[in-house]
């Protein structure tokens, strides 16, 4: 049993909360992403999963085990677990197998096995050839599939892997992507992955925890985090969706609802649970936005500026209503529009976000 | 319950604990503890007392014997000491020394380290090799050198017939003659503070004066020289304390004239009259102790003046193109090393071949029987050599052995109690050797408690002194090639399930090796150069190089102790280019030598 749970985790650094009282299940055999920008505390909360530091409050399991209170503290070489580092920290003193065959020195693992386990694992990163080269003479794509092997050779029950594309190139990065997709299916292996690029975390993981400030603002599947953002933060963050103030929701259906955006009467999805009516916050996503007709309803914006993008444009606009709160969609090439035009643009979808609703109703 | 234990992912005590009686737990606790126990704090333990003992006790037993000397409670000592006009006379006369030399140190190692540092001058390796020389070559062997040069038996200036008259004396033998050695000796100092701190001068510095407009000689003035004053306030502080601290220099230019100062005073004192004034000695060397002390305070709180904090060390300067001067300044570089460095061991190797103080040196004449004799014929000599080399090698392997996990902990394990550590390493090195050996006689002049064993008139107190003396010059490189290790390299073999032990052994020791060996390469030098601890801590039997070297020359045989230098010269040299081999691997400004 490898499910990892976190239990209202807290550390602080003086006055700084660096996790704010975080909370997350790993189920065994999944593979959970971790996102969030540089400083969101992602790179803490792996630490304290590794157990190089002890946490002020909560707790951390692996399995059955508690491995993290503050009075208790198993140290990370007890812990059992694999890691790939960002930097891989290869050790550059001893070849490619005796990097990958040092957690078998460890454990006492005597030589035909250890040898058939450190050929089985650079058998399984395609790199049978490279047992006697040192960590040196490899690219950066060897050197990463090499800190994989060293990582799994142990079998351990839980793997964390950080940041493990960030010095690879972008065609390198793709082709490691559906390694590491292809690695989880064949071993099943609990992962948990830090990242700080959503186009990875949604190509990868099971479920995605969005980190903010020191707290996980939502975990769901990449789907439902694309089209259901729990608040602000993650609409923004995610797809780099908009967010417009919306006014008289009301609702239609069991998880659809009405609402004026910039004057212009727009159907939308809501939570089925919450709470609705009057204003509240919602996302919408370029792929929503459509040029229409001027005499058609719709939203009238100014175009502020366009960006070629390669077969489409990029079209940001200043609502006439708001111009303060920035619009931005996609036009396929051909596009006529020039900065300062006036369009009227229909709106085909949106999500009101829960987590305003709440907060707005609690007042 | 108790089957949780089984697990590997057993906690250092079980969360259930609260249903059994608390002593149960506590106990159950420090059981569960005792293997981190073990590997972690048991060692940094061990490492903290052996600090202790090494660096502080010593020095805690000198100012016990100060204040009470004998076990009792007693001014006399003081008073009497302080009511001694030849007290007085040897502290000005350091004083006077000390600043004379630091000023001259710092006039030339500041020169040389700006030519070096900011410029692009050729041969830049070349130049800091030969200039960082004379502070690793024995300042004794220095100061003869330079006696050599001048006076009226200088070979050098026989064969040139400009030697003054038989009989008249030495210019070197006076105040002038000690400030200009000691200035010679210590300016590698300020130049070697200095470098280190030009390396890290962020280049954007410099280059938004320059496009701001300013002519490189004013960048220098405005930018460059005002950011290098903490560097060079502990350049000052450095040589000042180093100056005051040499023993080899004036008891080689200064006792046959009879100008003491208080290392040669405490020395006479201690060789005339013997452990029977102990109490008097430890009072001078708390003295020469106090005023090295205050030159510290002094440069601590000029540097608090004023913000000299450098944001961010980026790329490091390019260096100036000195275009039509450059060739002048290599010149007078060249010129320089000629005159402190060529020249006086010219002088040196010279009167090594002479047959006998006097005879002037010619093709006929010149011999080889000064080094048969020290090295196969003089029984002290002969004994100096395997002395010197045992002790210098045995404190190199040791202190480094030592020095690898305690700097694991002082730059891993942050805290508060490891940053005191760290500044009390500091302090054996930092006081003048004579003010430690007095100390290390007062601690072990009587049978250790518990063993009965006397270390005092042995080869033991020599080394006792080295590995507290030598200490941090091993621990300095090893720190810096932590700071230059990737943590992630130690922490990705903890998870792969490996212990403190096991890290150090397959992991970091292979990675800090090569600033390690740079490490105990310097304190092999300085030890094997070294004569102000073994001066007061030698006994018949346990003599150093730098002792035999010393009584050489005090009776009176300048070729043999001629001879003696310009072999240890000949070790330090090779040893310090054998370095360059490995040179690249290391760190920049471990080796002091290479640029």
């Amino acid at each position: 049993m490898a499910r990892l749970t976190i239990d209202h985790l807290v550390k602080r650094y003086g006055e700084f909360r660096a996790l704010d009282d975080v909370s997350l299940t790993v189920d065994d055999g999944e593979f959970v992403a971790i996102l969030g920008p540089s400083g969101c505390g992602k790179t803490t909360l792996l630490r304290q999963i590794a157990g190089f530091d002890k946490p002020d409050a909560g707790s951390v399991r692996i399995g059955d085990a508690v491995v993290s209170t503050p009075g208790q503290h198993v140290p990370p070489e007890r812990r059992r677990i694999g890691i790939v580092f960002q930097s891989y920290a290869l050790w550059p003193h001893m070849t490619v197998a005796e990097n990958v065959g040092y957690g078998l020195d460890v454990a006492g693992v005597k030589d035909p096995e250890r040898r058939q386990r450190v050929n089985a694992a650079l058998a399984l990163v395609e790199l049978e050839g490279f047992a006697d080269r040192r960590p040196a003479l490899l690219s950066g794509g060897q050197r990463q599939r090499v800190a994989l092997a060293r990582c799994l050779v142990t079998e351990p029950s839980l793997v964390l892997l950080d940041e493990p594309l960030a010095n690879l190139d972008v065609h390198l990065r793709a082709a490691m992507e559906r390694e590491f997709a292809r690695f989880h299916e064949r071993t099943g292996t609990t992962m948990v992955y830090i990242t700080h690029d959503q186009a990875e975390a949604m190509a990868l993981a099971d479920r995605i925890a969005v980190m903010d400030r020191g707290r996980i603002l939502q975990l769901a599947t990449p789907s439902v985090l694309y089209r259901e953002p729990a608040d602000d933060t993650v609409a923004r963050f995610i797809g780099e969706g908009m967010v417009v103030p919306v006014a008289g929701v009301a609702r239609d259906g069991d998880a659809t609802c009405t609402a004026d955006v910039f004057g212009h009467r727009v159907r939308m999805r809501c939570d089925a649970g919450a709470r609705i009516g009057g204003e509240a916050h919602a996302c919408l996503r370029d792929n929503a936005l459509r040029v229409v007709n001027g005499a058609t309803p719709g939203v009238r914006a100014t175009i502020t500026s366009i960006v070629y993008q390669g077969g489409r444009f990029r079209l940001d606009a200043a609502p006439e209503r708001a111009p303060g709160v920035p619009l931005h969609f996609g036009v396929a090439e051909p596009c006529s529009l020039r900065p300062g035009d006036s369009v009227t643009l229909a709106i085909d979808d949106g999500w009101v976000l829960p987590g305003w609703v709440t907060r707005a109703s609690g007042r | 319950m108790g089957s949780k234990t089984a697990t590997s992912l057993t906690p250092e005590s079980t969360a259930d604990d609260k249903s059994i009686t608390s002593r149960t737990s506590t106990l159950l606790r420090l059981v569960a503890l005792t293997p981190k126990l073990f590997e972690d704090y048991a060692l940094l333990t061990w490492l903290v007392g052996v600090v202790a003992v090494l660096s502080l006790l010593p020095l805690a037993r000198l100012v016990a014997e100060g204040i009470a000397p004998g076990g009792t409670l007693s001014t006399d000592a003081i008073a009497r000491v302080l009511a001694s006009p030849t007290t007085w006379t040897a502290t000005g006369h350091s004083l006077l020394t000390a600043f004379g030399g630091t000023l001259l140190a710092v006039l030339v190692g500041t020169a040389v380290a700006l030519c070096v540092g900011l410029t692009d001058i050729r041969g830049r390796n070349a130049v800091v090799f030969c200039f960082v020389m004379p502070l690793l070559i024995a300042p004794q062997v220095v100061a003869l050198a330079w006696l050599q040069s001048f006076g009226p038996s200088s070979p050098l200036l026989k064969m040139l017939g400009a030697a003054p008259a038989m009989g008249s004396r030495n210019p070197l033998y006076s105040a002038g003659g000690i400030i200009l050695v000691l200035g010679v000796q210590y300016a590698p100092l300020v130049f070697l503070t200095l470098r280190a701190a030009l390396r890290t001068l962020p280049q954007e510095l410099i280059e938004a004066a320059l496009a701001g407009g300013a002519p490189p000689r004013r960048v220098l003035r405005t930018i460059v020289l005002p950011l290098m004053t903490p560097p060079l306030l502990a350049g000052i502080a450095l040589s000042f304390v180093s100056c005051l601290g040499n023993f080899g220099i004036p008891a080689l230019l200064g006792i046959p004239g009879n100008y003491v100062v208080l290392p040669t005073l405490i020395y006479q004192r201690l060789a005339g009259l013997g452990p029977g004034v102990l109490s008097e000695v430890a009072v001078l060397s708390m003295l020469i102790g106090a005023i090295a002390v205050l030159g510290i305070v002094a440069q601590e709180s000029m540097l608090r003046r004023r913000d000299f904090r450098i944001s961010a060390a980026t790329i490091a300067a390019r260096p100036f193109e000195l275009r039509r001067l450059r060739l002048p300044t290599e010149v007078a570089l060249w010129t320089l090393i000629g005159i402190v460095l060529v020249l006086p061991l010219c002088a040196l190797v010279l009167t090594s071949l002479v047959p006998a103080v006097g005879v002037s040196l010619s093709a006929a004449t010149a011999t080889l029987d000064n080094f048969r004799f020290v090295l196969f014929d003089h029984a002290a000599a002969r004994r100096a050599f395997v002395n010197s080399f045992g002790l210098s090698a045995t404190a190199a392997v040791v202190i480094v052995a030592f020095a690898i996990p305690l700097a694991y902990f002082l730059v891993w394990r942050r805290s508060r109690l490891l940053r005191a550590v760290n500044l009390v390493t500091e302090i054996p090195y930092a006081v003048p050797g004579v003010v430690l050996a007095i100390a290390a006689i007062l601690l072990f002049l009587k049978p250790l408690p518990l063993v009965g064993v006397t270390l005092y008139n042995t080869v033991w107190i020599i080394l006792f002194c080295y590995l507290a003396r030598f200490l941090v010059l091993g621990l300095r490189p090893v720190v810096a090639g932590y700071h230059q290790l990737d943590r992630t390299l130690e922490e990705a073999s903890q998870i792969a399930g490996a212990r403190l032990p096991r890290r150090l052994r397959t992991v970091i020791v292979p990675l800090v090796a090569p600033t390690a060996a740079a490490g105990a390469l310097l304190i092999f030098l300085t030890a094997f150069n070294e004569l102000t601890l073994s001066a007061l801590l030698w006994s018949s039997g346990s003599e150093t190089l730098g002792v035999v070297f010393f009584s050489f020359q005090q009776g009176g045989d300048s070729t043999y102790a001629a001879a003696l230098g310009v072999l240890t010269v000949i070790v330090s040299v090779a040893l310090m280019l054998s370095t360059l081999l490995v040179a690249k691997r290391l760190p920049p400004g471990v080796l002091p030598w290479r640029d």
